[in-house]
């Protein structure tokens, strides 16, 4: 497409960035065909290629941005359907990413907007503040209903509706440490921790550590690991992500000193897409560009790692998993096959599926600050996923979980809670 | 360069903006109409990006009915209306203008009915065409028309276009494979035309509202026909040295009275292109490129194959090889639907659709590339080779005026290169705005005007999509 812009308005790194982003795009359409809002909402505003046309007329103009920019950059889920769709190899990702900035950085919010906002980004990423936070849920909870239909407060109540009725007791997992490979050690990874799926769901991490361990590799927790940044990077509140990024790199590549890493082992793929970006994200930092994208190139999905260590057919154990591919796994990550992979070797009958490029609506805090949209992409989810008829529903992101949970009677796990129970470990305890 | 005009707005419809947009809220539901300016931009164009206007305000209605209120108020007042599907038009014909309304189906996208006793399914206006054959697929079932941009594209833009794809060769266009619409007129009065049948008794007004690119009315609902999927099919490529080669070769396997289901052709530049995009195993050491689909049982397809082999053969091809699984089969297909997207990595593009007889092709490839070195330019060819549809694509630089410049004039040199081979200006793209001005060239006076009088029948003011199809001067007053 054509664009216009001045040499000055290029002069900023992030803007030539998205002009050259934007010069890619055809004007094709394709990409509005599987974007989930789009579908959805019917309206070309809320599609990749009206966003992608609202975010040029915003940035050429060089105008703050107003409700209506805002409204529809904030339907977006940010779950790149677009950029698996797009023949013409648009970066969504870093444009929507660079939007949002623009949004933080000149847009001032309704109030309770702003304080929904503020309180996610001061609680989430807190492991300790946000199991607090659940507790204090469950005294909420009879208001859910109420909150839920005053304008401005929508949020709060959907947050309530989605915080589970038990909090799991802290887990050692979660805890810095090194777990040593039994036997013969074949290698040695950092798992990332996380901040809110070690709080809802200890047993995913203790299920990689379970196994990874018993293939003979050393798992480390290192020490000063922070939340990712992937919830206030989608929030345009960048400088706080990019501090988050450095802390990290500072940590993992610690460890890369002291024993060397094979890999930064990630079991929740949203976090994966951010690290895999901190390189990107961090290109304009001198000190630290060459190191992110080391760390960057170290990050990989457990699935990823599993599948180097060429695991033994098992099996087959009579259990129909449909495997839900997140989002940030599919298309941020590009990694479709392997999970299923892993999953069919590990004895287990694989099934997509309908409409399976579609996103759950769980997005992060999507599913709080836009829950009506949400609910509507749950629910079709949840349809298709029960049309084949599982066992169980396995994918690799604790954000699908508990929103798929909240929608259907169906198990869901992690697909390494399966992967561990294949090769050795204990039965899911959702599965009975 | 703006070179291609609009008809200038009407002030009298500007002065009224704010009135009309506070009639149209009160028509619509909420949510279903955009008038705020920032949020009318993304709507100011289609996939011929090049042109672009701001269009009064977008209507995005759920029903019918709601269709037939907004038209009959436009009607009433003599606001502009200009339909729009998915917005994927090459030919510009989504485009609006500064004092029209867009009534957009996007909002219309169920499928009604699926009548696997008659082959039928009816379907709103907003529906994409793979939509339609996704959900008849696991009974066996297809919608043959296959745009390459089938993923996003309407059928109701599909009928606006009288569109194509590559296995029309075998199965014919929209028109073909359409049985009935429901219509909104333009003083919105709500009719049908067709039915479950093949056939209708009477005047076949179907066939005229199919390819009248938004001019005779909004459809909102089609009936179309659905296929039983053949047994097997079977994607063959053949390399050859020159594009005159390949042209050659279609012509004759045609001649010989052989259809395929496909016959597409990619020359050196959109080869290397698609095979960047879908790594489909392409050839990359020959000039041109035909996709042979066959399809049947093994012996209809080995048999058909052979004879094919054969003539490629007396015409020097150098590669032949047959998909190895229903994977790459896919992914052959998925390369050269994506043609168009994936030019769209190395520059902007305008998209050719002239129409040839088949023997005119390799005289026309060649003028094609005369034409294209005399401007200066790049040329990447991908066409529906079998039914003579031409698409070179012409690449420039869209942030260069003067590129652009030369790139719309070589464009139109090669249209008329293809009208003076005996040919036409469009194959399945439509006239839209692009080759509005060229239909003097392919139509004698006498003819132009009937054609304008059927149109003027439905739409007396012209307010349906003024702009498009029908050069500027010399229209029927009103
Ligand atoms: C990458 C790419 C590849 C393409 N490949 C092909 C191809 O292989 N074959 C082919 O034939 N075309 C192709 N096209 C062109 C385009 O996709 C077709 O013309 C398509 O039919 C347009 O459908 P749409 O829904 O996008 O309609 P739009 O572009 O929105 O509209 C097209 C025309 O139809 C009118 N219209 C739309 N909806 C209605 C309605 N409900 N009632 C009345 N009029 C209506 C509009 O006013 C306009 O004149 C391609 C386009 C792109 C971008
Ligand atoms: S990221 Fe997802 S929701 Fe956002 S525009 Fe792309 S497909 Fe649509
Ligand atoms: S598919 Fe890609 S090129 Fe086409 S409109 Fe969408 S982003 Fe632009």
């Amino acid at each position: 497409m054509q664009t216009n812009f001045t040499a000055e308005q290029l002069a900023d790194p992030h803007v030539a960035t998205s002009e050259k982003i934007l010069r890619k795009c055809v004007h094709c359409g394709f990409c509005t065909a599987t974007c989930p809002t789009y579908v959805t909402l019917g309206n070309e505003l809320d599609s990749p290629r009206g966003r992608i046309y609202l975010i040029k007329d915003m940035l050429e103009n060089g105008r703050p941005a107003d409700e209506q920019v805002v409204t529809h950059i904030d339907r977006c889920l940010s779950c790149l359907s677009c950029a698996t769709t797009c023949p013409s190899g648009v970066d969504y990702m870093h444009l929507v990413d660079h939007a949002r900035m623009h949004i933080e950085n000149t847009y001032r919010r309704p109030f309770w907007n702003r304080v929904t906002r503020n309180v996610l980004a001061a609680v989430l990423p807190y492991p300790a503040r946000f199991r607090m936070a659940l507790h204090a849920a469950a005294f909420g909870r009879p208001f859910a209903g109420f909150l839920k239909k005053v304008r401005g407060l929508e949020a709060f109540g959907a947050m309530l509706d989605l915080a589970p009725r038990k909090v799991p007791r802290p887990s050692p997992s979660a805890r810095p440490g090194t777990h040593p490979a039994a036997g013969a050690r074949r290698g040695r990874v950092a798992i990332l921790s996380g901040c809110a799926q070690p709080v809802l769901k200890p047993e995913i991490n203790e299920a990689t550590i379970r196994l990874l361990t018993r293939l003979g590799v050393e798992v480390v927790a290192p020490a000063g690991e922070v939340c990712c940044g992937s919830l206030v990077h989608h929030m345009g509140r960048e400088e706080q992500a990019l501090e988050a990024a450095r802390r990290n790199v500072d940590v993992w590549l610690r460890e890369v000193e002291n024993g060397g890493l094979d890999a930064v082992i990630i079991t929740a793929s949203g976090c994966g897409t951010t690290i895999k970006d901190y390189g990107f994200m961090l290109r304009h930092d001198a000190a630290y560009a060459e190191k992110a994208a080391r760390v960057s190139a170290l990050a990989k999905d457990v699935t990823e790692y599993l599948a180097t260590l060429d695991l033994p057919q098992q099996e087959m154990k009579r259990v129909n998993v449909t495997y839900h591919s997140a989002c940030s796994m599919q298309h941020g990550q590009k990694i479709t096959m392997l999970p299923k992979m892993l999953l069919k070797a590990a004895g287990f009958t694989v099934r997509d599926p309908a409409e399976g490029h579609l996103c759950c609506g769980s997005a992060g805090t999507y599913n709080i600050l836009q829950p009506e949209i949400s609910q509507k992409l749950k629910a079709r989810k949840v349809r298709n996923l029960e049309a084949t008829k599982p066992d169980v529903i396995a994918t690799g992101n604790i954000g699908c979980i508990t929103q798929i949970a909240t929608g259907t009677e169906v198990p869901i796990v992690h697909t390494i809670e399966l992967l561990d129970w294949a090769y050795g470990g204990e039965k899911p305890a959702l599965l009975g | 360069m703006e070179q291609i005009g609009f008809l200038p707005p009407k002030a009298a419809v500007l002065a009224r903006r704010d009135e009309i947009v506070g009639d149209l809220l009160d028509l619509l539901p909420e949510g279903c109409l955009v008038h705020e300016t920032r949020e009318l931009v993304p709507f100011e164009t289609d996939a011929f990006v090049s042109y672009r206007r701001v269009p009064l305000a977008v209507a995005l209605p759920e029903t019918t009915a709601q269709v037939a209120a907004v038209m009959k108020y436009c009607h009433r007042y003599g606001i502009p209306v200009v339909p729009r599907g998915a917005g994927t038009s090459l030919a510009g014909g989504a485009i609006p203008q500064e004092d029209a309304v867009v009534i957009g189906l996007s909002k219309m996208s169920r499928i009604l009915d699926i009548d696997f006793a008659n082959r039928t399914a009816t379907v709103q206006a907003g529906v994409t065409n793979l939509a339609i054959s996704d959900a008849v697929s696991p009974d066996g079932y297809f919608y043959a028309p296959d745009p390459s941009s089938q993923l996003a594209c309407t059928i109701g833009g599909n009928i606006g276009m009288n569109s194509g794809g590559a296995h029309c060769l075998k199965y014919g266009v929209t028109t073909n494979n359409l049985l009935g619409v429901k219509m909104v007129l333009v003083d919105g009065t709500v009719i049908e035309l067709g039915g479950k049948a093949l056939d209708a008794p009477g005047l076949d007004l179907l066939g005229i509202v199919c390819g009248s690119e938004g001019q005779l009315g909004i459809v909102t609902e089609a009936t179309v026909r659905l296929i039983a999927k053949p047994e097997g099919a079977r994607p063959v490529l053949f390399g050859f040295d020159s594009s005159e080669e390949a042209g050659a070769c279609v012509a004759d396997i045609i001649g010989a009275g052989i259809i395929p289901v496909a016959i597409e052709f990619m020359d050196r530049p959109a080869i290397a292109i698609c095979e960047a995009f879908a790594g489909a195993g392409y050839p990359d050491d020959v000039e041109a490129l035909l996709i042979v689909e066959v399809e049947g049982s093994e012996t209809e397809m080995d048999d058909m194959l052979r004879a094919i082999i054969e003539i490629a053969r007396r015409h020097g091809v150098k590669v032949v090889k047959e998909s190895q699984s229903a994977t790459q089969a896919a992914l052959i297909w998925k390369g050269r639907k994506s043609a168009f997207g994936a030019t769209g990595r190395i520059a902007d593009y305008i998209c050719m659709d002239g129409t040839v007889p088949l023997s005119q092709l390799p005289h026309v490839l060649r003028g094609t590339a005369e034409i294209i070195e005399r401007h200066g330019l790049r040329v990447a060819n991908v066409f529906h080779a079998g039914d003579g549809n031409m698409h070179p694509l012409i690449l420039f630089n869209a942030n260069d005026p003067e590129d652009a410049a030369r790139a719309e004039q070589a464009g139109n040199e090669i249209l008329k290169l293809c009208v003076d081979a005996g040919g036409c200006l469009t194959g399945e793209h439509g006239v839209g705005i692009e080759k509005r001005d060229l239909m003097r060239h392919q139509y004698a006076e006498v003819d132009l005007n009937q054609q304008m009088a059927v149109r003027a029948a439905f739409d007396p003011q012209w307010i349906l999509n003024p702009s498009k199809v029908f050069p500027l001067e010399g229209r029927p007053a009103a």
